[in-house]
């Protein structure tokens, strides 16, 4: 079982809901705005922007950019305390009660994808009470990202467990799958040549983000056919 | 002290410094005390509210401290690789340089193997790099590295030291304590010169594979992603390269500070600097050698992730220190050191002076760029360090001077025993060992 995720650029509108829920269910800290301008934003879920070519043949295209959760992930091999590991399901996780903040993983990661605490995180009184209970809240030094919700996936396997059942193909969606309203990200065991993710990742369509670094990332993109 | 006086040493100017301390010494000492202790405050303030106290952001997540821990790991190759070097290679030349060079390691090193600790985001769990480190992360081969190479380098120090201390001891210098000490019951025996011999030699091959070990493997820790810029085979012995070079620099420039503070024109001559000045000659061609091939090579393949790592230094952001660090690093040392009307004691403290800055920037050029440019297409602002990390950075070389100047105070900085051994021996030693090189005068038969 490998979890993976198929983002179908086609029918992404950009509108950023996977970026806010992403947020909200994770307990992204925000940060001032100050801060942010240095490029302390934590976004675990991000938006990037691309520009192709110039005016008048200018493109503007939007990717969401979740963690990739590589098969050979270069930010697990440089660790040195283990903080980060990919589990047995596919899902590179973090740990952030072993976390040195020595941010060699930040480094290492072709993607930018992590996060760094530079201070105690905060959160405004109004989000202070919405906070998830189901997602540890990380302390100041330490580095985070995306898991793919993973606490998800605990609560689904809880829920199969306490009704006597076998877990459902889409028990386990994450935030940002669950919220997007054009349904663009499609989530599910990658391995599963029945489930819908596994047909789309094989579509002519599909490419990696920077394929070409043998990180065999489980995040599949699906080109813009018009 | 009036007994210091009657009986006049060889060594004198040697001991002088140690016997009679100047009285400078501790208004010195004061105002480094004094930079430092704020310097514990600002990194006291770190950790008590995080990183965030830095310049450092996302992209950019290394800054000040990696470079400053490379830079400073660099120095440290002066030492007690050189004079393992000299000792190997039986450089007469070497005798009062040798103690000089080995101390600028020992110090150095420590505060170089600080700097990590003092990059964490969590120092609280510096443990678990013991109790839970995972020996396939490059930081854990440098911690590996590091932690020899100190140990190496501070018992090369202190073994040679035996005999001098003695001497301070027999001298009566206070404190008595001390090199009773220290100077382990050295009574200068044939017995005890043998076993120091013996014991110097073992270090000295033990400790240049270390000293390159080291180096080699902070390179690592940036060429082993795949980052462009960083993954490059050539880094390991350009790394090492770019040690020994900014190592003799810093090597110079103390000799050159000593010899004007302690008067000790005697003993490093002439020949000292135009030997010395030299190897830095050498060294600066070597490093361009290896810049120009390493960024040659990037240029021809011309992958783009790698091209704008290359214009960013070349043309880019960085473009100014990119050229400040060709020119002081090879155009400036180059110039002075060609010419030997150059070559003169101020020749040689510029173009030292402009290597240690050159390689600071090399540090700079090679940690920042390509984290400022990553592949996807992120918007990134550039780095600028807040005034903690220039604190901690003028701390760090707070630190070295007074270590270096606590240690000037209590131990000779050139090694007495040494110098008398040569003013003995080596004039015989190096006759015989040139007979040796000789084609022998026999003449051969004429029959072949």
């Amino acid at each position: 079982m490998k979890w993976g995720m198929v983002i179908d650029l086609q029918k992404c509108t950009g509108c950023g809901e996977c970026v806010a829920a992403c947020k909200r269910e994770n307990n992204v800290a925000v940060v001032e705005p100050k801060e942010s301008a240095m490029g302390r934003t934590m976004l675990w879920m991000d938006m990037l922007t691309i520009f192709e070519g110039d005016y008048p043949r200018l493109r503007v295209r939007q990717i969401p950019r979740p963690c990739m959760h590589c098969d050979h992930p270069p930010c697990t091999k440089v660790c040195p305390v283990r903080a980060t590991y990919i589990n047995e399901e596919g899902i590179v996780t973090q740990i952030y009660p072993q976390c040195i903040g020595c941010r060699y993983c930040m480094a290492a990661c072709p993607y930018t994808v992590k996060s760094f605490n530079w201070y105690k995180p905060e959160w405004t009184p109004g989000i202070r009470d919405t906070v998830n209970p189901d997602v540890s809240v990380r302390p100041v030094g330490v580095v985070e990202k995306c898991t793919f919700c993973v606490h998800r996936r605990q609560k689904a396997k809880e829920q199969a467990k306490s009704e006597a059942r076998e877990p459902r193909e889409n028990d386990y969606q994450p935030a940002c799958a669950e919220g997007c309203p054009t349904g663009a990200i499609v989530f599910g065991d990658i391995e599963n040549s029945g489930h819908r993710v596994n047909h789309l990742a094989h579509s002519p369509r599909a490419t990696r983000l920077l394929e070409d670094l043998g990180t065999e990332p489980k995040v599949i993109y699906l080109k813009e056919v018009d | 002290m009036d007994d210091l006086s009657a009986r006049p040493h060889p060594d004198a100017p040697l001991l002088r410094p140690i016997e009679r301390p100047a009285r400078n010494f501790y208004l010195i000492v004061g105002i480094l005390l004094a930079i430092i202790l704020y310097t514990g405050f600002v990194y006291l303030r770190q950790i008590l509210f995080g990183l965030g106290v830095t310049g450092m952001a996302q992209p950019v997540t290394w800054g000040f401290y990696i470079i400053n821990f490379v830079f400073f790991i660099g120095i440290s190759h002066a030492g007690t690789l050189i004079s393992a070097i000299l000792r190997l290679s039986k450089a007469e030349w070497r005798r009062p340089i040798t103690r000089m060079a080995e101390v600028i390691t020992a110090i150095v090193l420590a505060i170089g193997g600080l700097h990590p600790i003092i990059d964490l985001g969590r120092p609280d769990r510096m443990s678990h790099l013991f109790f839970n480190g995972r020996l396939q992360s490059p930081l854990l081969w440098d911690i590996t590295s590091i932690t020899a190479y100190f140990t190496a380098s501070t018992v090369y120090l202190y073994i040679p030291l035996i005999p001098d201390i003695a001497i301070l001891r027999d001298r009566g210098v206070k404190p008595r304590w001390l090199y009773e000490f220290l100077s382990w019951g050295w009574q200068g025996t044939e017995r005890q010169h043998k076993v120091l011999d013996r014991a110097m030699n073992i270090l000295m091959v033990i400790v240049i594979p270390i000293a390159i070990s080291v180096h080699t493997i902070i390179s690592y820790i940036f060429a082993m992603t795949v980052q462009p810029g960083w993954h490059s085979t050539i880094f390991g012995p350009y790394f090492v390269v770019g040690a020994i070079f900014s190592g003799i620099a810093a090597i110079l420039v103390l000799m050159i500070v000593f010899r004007k503070i302690f008067r000790l024109e005697g003993y490093l001559k002439h020949v000292h600097f135009n030997y010395l000045s030299i190897l830095l000659l050498i060294m600066s061609l070597l490093w361009f050698y290896f810049t120009f091939s390493e960024y040659l090579t990037g240029y021809y393949g011309h992958e783009p992730n790698e091209m704008r790592v290359f214009w960013y230094k070349f043309t880019g952001d960085f473009a100014p220190y990119f050229w400040t660090m060709i020119f002081c690093n090879f155009f400036l040392p180059v110039l002075l050191l060609c010419n030997r009307k150059t070559r003169t004691i101020p020749g040689i403290l510029i173009a030292s002076i402009s290597v240690i800055i050159g390689m600071w920037l090399e540090r700079l050029i090679i940690v920042v760029p390509s984290l400022a440019n990553p592949r996807l297409p992120y918007p990134t602002g550039i780095y600028i360090p807040t005034h903690t990390e220039w604190m901690l950075f003028i701390g760090g070389i707070s630190v070295f001077v007074l270590g270096y100047m606590i240690f000037a105070r209590f131990f000779p900085v050139i090694s007495i025993w040494e110098i008398e051994e040569g003013r003995k021996e080596s004039a015989k030693i190096v006759t015989e060992r040139i007979s040796s090189y000789m084609p022998d005068i026999k003449p051969t038969s004429a029959g072949e």
